[in-house]
């Protein structure tokens, strides 16, 4: 992983998180419709929180877990 | 219903088998194979953020608000994608510097502040007692309502000794005190205790999810089902829809997520099992993305449980906030549930467990000690070993947590004030945020800054949410409520200032958070902070610049080895105080304990292994009593400020250096392989020179030999020998004075004097001075002047005596070579650059293998036996010369016929051109 990019695409994908998850981008999935007998709406705060989920996942698994933590960049 | 004796019995047994896991993992520690040493467990652990109040109270959210219960754990997740940014560096700090809690957390960030401790202690305590208040009554209902005849209404509260909470409450205080008061330090994992929580993170998950996996296909025929039966009445349907009918309050739906997001990291429970009991830092990447997939999947089916019970108990007054139970018992499904109350039994016992060792170490740690510290007998103490009363101090602070949950929850029932706690709580905890976060990234936060913004918080916490909360349970005026205190409308406490439109949370969580922020901003803006708040500034932002354990950045006083080695003894038992210490000793290279120096490295020591067992303030106090410290200079809180900022400029500063060393050494080294082929060419140049020299010397050695030795040599033969010495010998001057002519061009030394030379008549008196050689050997000399005409051309900048001299060598070079009878061609043409001069002659030519050659010094063309008379210099000393005047010289390869010698040279001289030997690699292509 490229060590100096990591706390900023940490940052960004907490950003872009915020923001799907909140006012006013979420209220864009308030659609009177069923999508697997699900409504929409409910099924899009799971699906984005599922995504939200996966990327980080595969950004922080990206390094084997049990390598020694990389010391901090001092970017904060 | 399900008889009492099996509910009872199963709850204990299940409480018996996290007995059982705790000690196994205690075990397993003992014998240095971790159970909880990996990422799994760890994630697990954080789970025990869902509580009874998930557990049971996320469907009844979800029955009146829809997807309302969802902020509660969106916020921890995007909390996590930061997770491994900001929970790192808290790990990393509380690793370095024993940090045994929140309140510890806080304390020592600002200047190891006894007082700040305390705050956030009593903060804590307020916050958190009704909170598990909360779990005990969720217990308590849910064994009611699996031990009441269906329909019947729920018991009325049986007195506390009848009451089986009660006993449940004094087993966890059981457990917690085996599992979670069993070392003296508190900064050592509780092994045994989290492998029990991770342990009961999977059952509340697992039966959570049985019990809506039964609600969505067993009652139901799948989620399409329950969601159509719901669409079609009015009063559900809106529950799945984001507006509900009215204008949707993006305001809460932000400040819930805010608050579950500062709650996950700084609720007392969750920074006990994030931050102290982490074992690896390198578990935490995986941590922050298993728990928010837990939270996802614990989730996942509130929605469909909340619709399936509204839809299966129409009508009928049923609480929606136990739907996990009283569906399963309505089918009949009594296993199921009574796996389901195990579930939500051990969402309660993780929250209680976990929260109860955390606020219990902060109340024996910050506020227990720090008041004994005060009083003079315990100080004295007589040389008593305290260590052993330290843990009968944290196990009865474990037991009054408890009792004061449990009084809380009898008294409270089903009060107001307990249903809404979980939010309360969270707003309480969200108080911590300013300070640490800001402790965390600014190293310009003060204790006084944090003491004010905690204060201020706080107070609003409390008057703007806490009191209402208590009003509307009925045990104060509501008066207060509706007029404003003393009547003020502007004092409204949900109305604040008359700010309106917000709920009461928002509100609460608004003006708290804002004049926490406000308080601490601006107070540690006022007055600069205090040597010691300084050092421990820098010694937590600047965490990862750190290396090894803290070194004291700053302390100045006096202390002696007895003194401190007493002090160890008595609060660290003296078997252990004696081990840890000679250890010390041994790593800083004294025989024994007796002959360290009382420096500031051993004062810090001490006071860092006293912090694991009694908390950073009370240890700074400690050490404190036996150590002198002498008080801080500006100057010097000034250079404990800049420290900083100049360590990262030296270290910035270091690597250019050694950059440009880098730099340097790889030219020197390139310098001294130019210097070592110099030599070498030296060596052969002064070994070619000698041999030269030698040649004419010893025909002028043997002729002169000769004629003296005969006296009688005939007069014409003297004659012819005293010629063929003299040429001897002035070939000999000449070689002479043209390898000193080298030597100077070389060195640099040679003297130039540029002049505007007009290069037709140079040439022309240049052919005129040669003429004589070329008529000796019967050779023509041709002169191929620009068709222009002289006129013309402008003259050109250079030295006219050298270039004189080049085109004699070139000129004499071809005088030599040219066969008898041949021709010799000089041309001059020149453009914008500069001029090029050509001298041809249509001789035998160089060959090939001689090309290369004849420009290194005493190289001559022509084999050995018809080599002309020669020094082999000219060629040399001409390259050097055009060279010098910034043009070049070279044999032309791709001329038909004969050699042909070929220079350029441009209207000026360059300036300041550099020395160039001239190398035989340099010769041109």
């Amino acid at each position: 992983m490229v060590k100096a990019l990591a706390a900023p695409r940490l940052v960004a994908l907490f950003v872009g998180g915020w923001l799907l998850l909140n006012f006013p981008l979420l209220g864009l999935w308030d659609v009177h419709a069923n999508v697997g007998g699900m409504p929409v709406f409910a099924a899009a705060i799971f699906v984005l929180w599922a995504l939200l989920i996966a990327v980080l996942a595969w950004h922080m698994e990206r390094v084997p877990p049990d390598a020694p933590a990389p010391e901090d960049q001092g970017s904060e | 219903m399900i008889s009492p004796a099996l509910v009872i019995g199963s709850s204990f047994a299940y409480l018996l088998l996290l007995f059982a896991i705790a000690t196994y993992g205690d075990r397993r520690a003992s014998q240095g194979r971790s159970l909880i040493a990996n990422s799994w467990t760890y994630a697990l652990s954080l789970c025990v953020y869902c509580t009874a109040w998930t557990y049971f109270g996320s469907v009844g959210r979800a029955a009146s608000g829809g997807v309302w219960f969802l902020p509660i754990y969106l916020g921890p997740t995007l909390a996590m994608v930061l997770g491994w940014l900001v929970i790192r560096k808290m790990i990393r700090i509380a690793r370095t510097y024993r940090i045994t809690s929140i309140a510890d957390f806080i304390g020592s960030r600002y200047g190891k502040s006894p007082l700040l401790a305390g705050l956030v202690t009593l903060i804590a305590v307020v916050g958190i007692v009704p909170y598990i208040a909360l779990q005990l009554k969720a217990i308590s209902a849910g064994y009611a309502l699996l031990t009441s005849p269906a329909g019947q209404a729920l018991n009325e509260p049986l007195s506390w000794h009848q009451d089986s909470t009660f006993y449940v409450a004094l087993a966890l205080a059981g457990f917690t005190m085996m599992f979670g008061a069993r070392h003296l330090d508190s900064t050592k994992r509780h092994e045994g205790m989290v492998a029990a929580i991770a342990f009961e993170s999977v059952v509340k998950l697992v039966a959570f999810l049985a019990v809506g996996v039964f609600v969505v296909y067993g009652l139901f025929n799948g989620l399409g089902d329950i969601f159509a039966r719901a669409a079609a009445k009015p009063e559900l349907q809106k529950l799945v829809r984001l507006e509900q009918g009215s204008r949707f309050a993006w305001t809460q739906w932000f400040a819930l997520t805010l608050l579950s997001m500062l709650s996950v990291l700084f609720l007392p429970r969750q920074f006990q099992v994030m931050v102290v009991e982490n074992v690896q830092e390198s578990h935490l990447r995986r941590a922050v993305w298993v728990f928010p997939l837990y939270l996802l999947a614990i989730n996942l089916l509130v929605l469909p449980i909340a619709l399936g019970g509204l839809l299966f108990f129409e009508g009928s007054a049923m609480n929606p906030e136990t739907f996990v139970l009283s569906l399963p018992l309505a089918a009949g499904q009594h296993a199921l549930a009574l796996f389901v109350f195990i579930g939500g039994l051990s969402a309660a016992t993780g929250m209680v467990i976990v929260e109860t060792i955390a606020v219990s170490t902060m109340v024996s740690n910050e506020l227990v000690m720090p008041a004994l510290l005060r009083t003079r007998r315990f100080r004295a103490g007589g040389g008593l070993d305290i260590s052993r009363r330290l843990l009968i101090i944290r196990r009865a602070a474990i037991l009054l947590v408890l009792v004061l949950g449990y009084a809380y929850f009898h008294i409270a029932g089903e009060a107001y004030a307990l249903v809404s706690i979980g939010l309360i709580s969270f707003a309480a905890v969200a108080q911590f945020a300013p300070a640490v976060l800001g402790g965390l990234y600014w190293k310009g936060g003060t204790r006084a800054g944090a003491l004010a913004g905690l204060l201020a918080g706080f107070a609003m916490w409390a008057y703007t949410l806490m009191l209402p909360s208590i009003a509307k349970s009925g045990w104060m005026d509501t008066d207060f409520l509706a007029q404003g205190l003393f009547g003020l409308a502007l004092l409204k406490p949900e109305q604040l200032l008359g700010l309106q439109g917000l709920d009461s949370l928002t509100h609460a969580l608004f003006w708290s958070l804002l004049v926490n922020v406000g308080a601490y901003v601006g107070v540690a803006l006022w007055r600069a902070p205090s040597g010691q708040e300084a050092s421990q500034a820098l010694l937590f932002v600047d965490v990862f610049r750190r290396t090894g354990t803290s070194s004291p950045v700053f302390w100045r006083g006096r202390a002696t080895v007895p003194d401190l080695l007493a002090l160890c003894e008595r609060f660290l038992g003296a078997q252990r105080a004696r081990l840890i210490l000679e250890t010390y000793a041994r790593e800083r290279g004294a025989r024994q304990i007796e002959d360290l120096r009382p420096d500031a490295q051993l004062v810090s020591f001490v006071e860092h292994q006293l912090g694991g067992a009694v908390g950073s303030a009370s240890a700074r106090v400690l050490v404190a009593s036996v150590a002198e410290e002498e008080t801080l200079t500006p100057a010097d809180v000034l250079r404990i400020l800049d420290e900083a900022s100049q360590v990262r400029a030296h270290s910035r500063e270091l690597e250019d250096k050694s950059r440009s060393l880098e730099r340097a050494t790889q030219e020197l080294r390139q310098a001294n392989e130019q210097l070592k082929s110099l030599d070498r060419l030296k060596d052969d140049f002064v070994s070619s020179v000698t041999h030269e020299l030698r040649t004419p010397l010893t025909s002028i050695r043997a002729l002169a030999e000769l004629m003296r030795d005969d006296a009688d040599m005939p007069v014409a033969q003297r004659q012819q020998f005293m010629g063929i010495i003299a040429g001897e010998t002035e070939r000999l001057s000449r070689l002479v004075n043209q390898v000193l002519d080298m030597a100077k061009i070389e060195s640099g030394h040679a003297e130039w004097h540029n002049t505007d030379v007009d290069m037709p008549a140079l040439l022309k008196q240049a052919v005129a001075t040669t003429a004589e050689l070329f008529k000796e050997r019967g050779a023509q000399l041709h002169l191929h002047l620009p068709a222009s005409g002289p006129q013309v051309m402008p003259r050109l900048r250079t030295d006219p005596d050298r270039l004189m001299q080049v085109m004699l060598n070139l000129l004499s070079n071809a005088a030599k070579f040219v066969p008898r009878g041949g021709a010799v061609q000089v041309r001059l043409r020149h453009d914008a650059q500069g001029v090029s001069v050509q001298v041809q002659d249509n001789g035998p030519g160089v060959p090939e293998a001689q090309q290369a050659l004849i420009f290194e010094k005493f190289r001559q063309g022509g084999d050995a036996l018809n080599r002309p008379q020669g020094t082999g210099l000219g060629l040399p000393i001409s390259r050097h010369i055009i060279a010098h005047l910034g043009g070049r010289l070279w044999l032309d390869a791709s001329s038909a016929a004969g050699a042909c010698f070929q220079f350029d040279l441009p209207w000026k001289p360059p300036q300041g051109l550099p020395f160039l030997p001239a190398t035989s690699s340099e010769a041109p292509a």
